[in-house]
């Protein structure tokens, strides 16, 4: 039997319906859909898939079991090398790791290895499925200082080798960029709480509104007994353009903006306590995953016009193809090759975006054309609301608060990539906090190397 | 959870709670501050630390009903929980190496003086105060600031106790009468510290103002505290809350701190009219 070439067509909200509401966008497959595209798996011998995943997920054998209809198998065998499938299926750049490299892909559509992974997270999630992990404790204790991807990552496979692992959380509920950054209605928060709640069953705890490098240090921390102690404090410091304006009421960093809503539940406002503004005509600077995000959120918290403003063009984006076609769909509109110079002011607050239109020149440094201005173009865009989404660096707190960790100029901790081992003895770091601003599952895969790393120093030990 | 181990009324809508929290009392000092969180739907807000005790793990905050959220604070009694308390953050205040330094408290703002007045006196430097406030009920800490410190100022905005008039008035006085600091410390009303510095600035006097913008996370990651500093964007969660006064952008921090007003007033009204 021949095998289709397009993949099952997954069931999302109408974007007329979703661009007003934070429900989730895309609603999974059901068992039948999930099976018939697992069909399309040919479970190649040499699985090309599996080496394009940071956490080598036995890709094939899950799908196999999904077509027998053996979902709690299909869970059983993701969950040996990923502690997070639910929100991996949702957030993974698939297109740019597993599913790249699917065989199918060169005819036509690589099989959705996204999807099915959702759907058997989910799957099991709804029916209470657990896979059940017998583990004898050593009574080792490894601090974790951040309770994000990588954070949870390497807490989950620490606790699975017997540590007593605690996570150490500055904010008062633990996820890191799934509960602050990233949007209900791209994940929703429920399922990451379960997620959570998953680690702890595996006895994993965690320590809510504790801000390593003040409440505690690292080194106090070693001295207490901890036999290692991974970071994955993420990279949360906002940049700013550095324009005039930028101080003004209705100015917002992407990451400010972001945490109103997601964490705090701005959008619930007055249910909910915390305040945001709800711009009328709103528009977001930059053009990655998280620029989408935020422009997607302006929208759904009522704006009539929500535009990206990106100085480069779209081909140069870096946000998935995925976020930008959704955010399309849902009316936002794409100003690229546009930078903006000035932001006006009336009475303090925003009353219009001032630009200058870009052409590209020679490629930079990045590979990318470098985007140059356009002598005489400047034009007002008339706006209230300006969001800055050009990205994040690492929190310089814990580097400025342990003496003989070595950081990059930028912020960056510096680590051995093998180990992610740090300089200072018995601590090892991974995630945005040593790469800059990446993506959930390169965190992951540095958790996860990390506590192999641990693993193996700490069984030396007596 | 945070138990309050002690609630007591400083004067009308000012309050004292002392709060059981290990990890920030071994490591507070003074000009840190905290976040809180009243309950689930709460806002985070931050406040300054007024005093505490690393043995025992306590933490003083002094706060005045001025919103939803510190409203709701006021309504919790001894025994209590406050959902969320994290911190120290913020840089401490930098305090030593100083000779003779002058305080100066205005409202509430005196609440987060006082442990920097105390810090001041147990290393033996030279401390003034001047206190003020609206009237007499609502000065507060009055005796505890006199215990630390050499000389003693009041005013009150009505002539009700003290000096009729504005602490300002007071420093003007100390500088024109030629007493020499090495430092003035001023927290309070951010037109307060901005009039301050104006005048310490004529008689080159290092002032150092304590900023207490909005903020959600304070580790350095919203960038809502941001505040201008000689041209530089600052962040107050991290960069202070300690500044030099000559060099803040006043106007735009007093403008910045009113961008939730409209949606403040919204839902105290709300609130009210649900009896809460």
């Amino acid at each position: 039997m021949a095998v289709n070439l397009n993949r099952v067509p997954m069931r999302e909200q109408d974007p007329e319906v979703r661009r007003r509401n934070f429900d989730e966008v895309t609603l999974g497959y059901t068992l039948e859909e999930a099976v018939q595209e697992a069909k399309r798996c040919l479970q190649c011998k040499k699985p090309m898939c599996v080496e394009g995943c940071p956490v080598n997920v036995r890709i094939p054998q899950f799908i196999a079991a999904v077509v027998e209809g053996n979902i709690e198998e299909a869970f059983r065998i993701i969950r040996q090398t990923n502690n997070l499938p639910a929100i991996c299926g949702r957030v993974c750049p698939q297109e740019t790791q597993c599913e790249q490299r699917c065989v199918l892909g060169k005819r036509g559509q690589p099989v959705a290895i996204g999807r099915l992974e959702r759907f058997v997270a989910d799957y099991c999630m709804e029916k209470g499925i657990e896979d059940k992990v017998e583990v004898k404790r050593n009574g080792k204790k490894v601090a974790i200082v951040g309770a994000g991807p990588a954070g949870l990552t390497a807490a989950a496979d620490l606790a699975k080798l017997g540590y007593d692992v605690n996570i150490f959380e500055a904010f008062h509920e633990p996820g890191g960029v799934l509960i602050y950054g990233i949007p209900e209605f791209r994940l929703p928060k429920a399922l990451v709480k379960r997620e959570i709640e998953g680690l702890k069953k595996l006895g994993v705890k965690i320590l809510t509104n504790v801000v390593v490098g003040r409440s505690i240090t690292i080194n106090e921390l070693l001295e207490e007994g901890y036999k290692a102690v991974f970071i994955g404090s993420g990279a949360g410091l906002p940049k700013f353009m550095g324009i005039p304006g930028e101080n003004l009421n209705g100015v917002y960093s992407a990451n400010e903006f972001l945490t109103r809503i997601n964490l705090m539940k701005a959008y619930d406002f007055p249910n909910s306590h915390t305040p945001i503004k709800r711009g009328k005509k709103v528009a977001v600077v930059g053009g990655g995953n998280v620029a989408m995000d935020a422009a997607r959120s302006a929208l759904r918290l009522g704006a009539e016009e929500v535009y990206i403003v990106y100085r480069r063009s779209e081909a140069e984006m870096p946000a998935r193809l995925e976020e930008i076609h959704h955010a399309k769909e849902e009316g936002i509109i794409f100003d690229v090759l546009t930078n903006p110079i000035e932001i006006l002011d009336e009475d303090g607050w925003v009353k219009g975006l001032k630009c200058i239109k870009m052409k590209l020149g020679e490629p930079d440094e990045s590979g990318r054309r470098r985007p140059i201005p356009v002598g005489g173009s400047e034009f007002v865009m008339d706006v209230d609301t300006v969001i800055i989404a050009i990205g994040t660096s690492p929190n310089p707190l814990i580097a400025s608060t342990t003496p003989g960790l070595a950081v990059q100029k930028w912020g960056g901790i510096i680590v051995d990539e093998e180990t992610c081992a740090t300089s200072k003895d018995g601590v090892y770091a991974g995630g945005d906090a040593v790469t800059g601003a990446a993506t959930v599952i390169l965190a992951m895969g540095a958790g996860k190397k990390a506590a192999r790393a641990i693993h193996e120093r700490l069984s030396k030990e007596q | 959870m945070y138990r309050i181990i002690r609630k007591e009324k400083l004067a009308p809508g000012i309050w004292l709670m002392k709060v059981m929290a290990t990890f920030v009392a071994r490591k507070a000092m003074p000009g840190q501050f905290i976040i809180l969180r009243v309950k689930e739907e709460g806002e985070r807000i931050p406040l300054t630390i007024a005093d505490y005790d690393r043995r025992e793990g306590w933490v003083t905050i002094i706060f005045q009903e001025v919103g939803l959220t510190t409203g709701l604070l006021a309504k919790l009694d001894e025994g209590d929980s406050i959902l969320d308390f994290v911190g120290p953050l913020g840089r401490p205040s930098e305090l030593d190496g100083l000779k003779r330094v002058l305080c100066i408290g205005g409202g509430v703002g005196v609440a987060p003086l006082y442990p920097q007045i105390k810090y001041l006196w147990e290393k033996g430097t030279s401390v003034d105060v001047i206190i003020g406030s609206r009237s007499k009920e609502y000065l507060i800490l009055e005796d505890e600031i006199r215990s630390v410190c050499h000389n003693l100022y009041i005013t009150t905005d009505d002539g009700s106790y003290g000096r009729k008039g504005f602490v300002s008035d007071v420093l003007k006085e100390l500088l024109d009468q030629g007493i020499v600091y090495d430092r003035v410390i001023a927290i309070g009303p951010l037109i307060m510290m901005k009039v301050v510095s104006e005048i310490t600035k004529q008689y080159n006097v290092p002032t150092i103002v304590s900023m207490n913008p909005i903020m959600v996370d304070g580790t350095g990651m919203c960038g809502g505290c941001r505040v201008t500093v000689s041209g530089e964007v600052r962040y107050a969660c991290v960069d202070g809350p300690d500044f030099d006064g000559h060099l803040v952008d006043f106007d735009e921090a007093m403008r910045r701190q009113r961008m939730y007003r409209e949606e403040e007033q919204h839902i105290c009204k709300l609130m009210e009219k649900e009896g809460l």
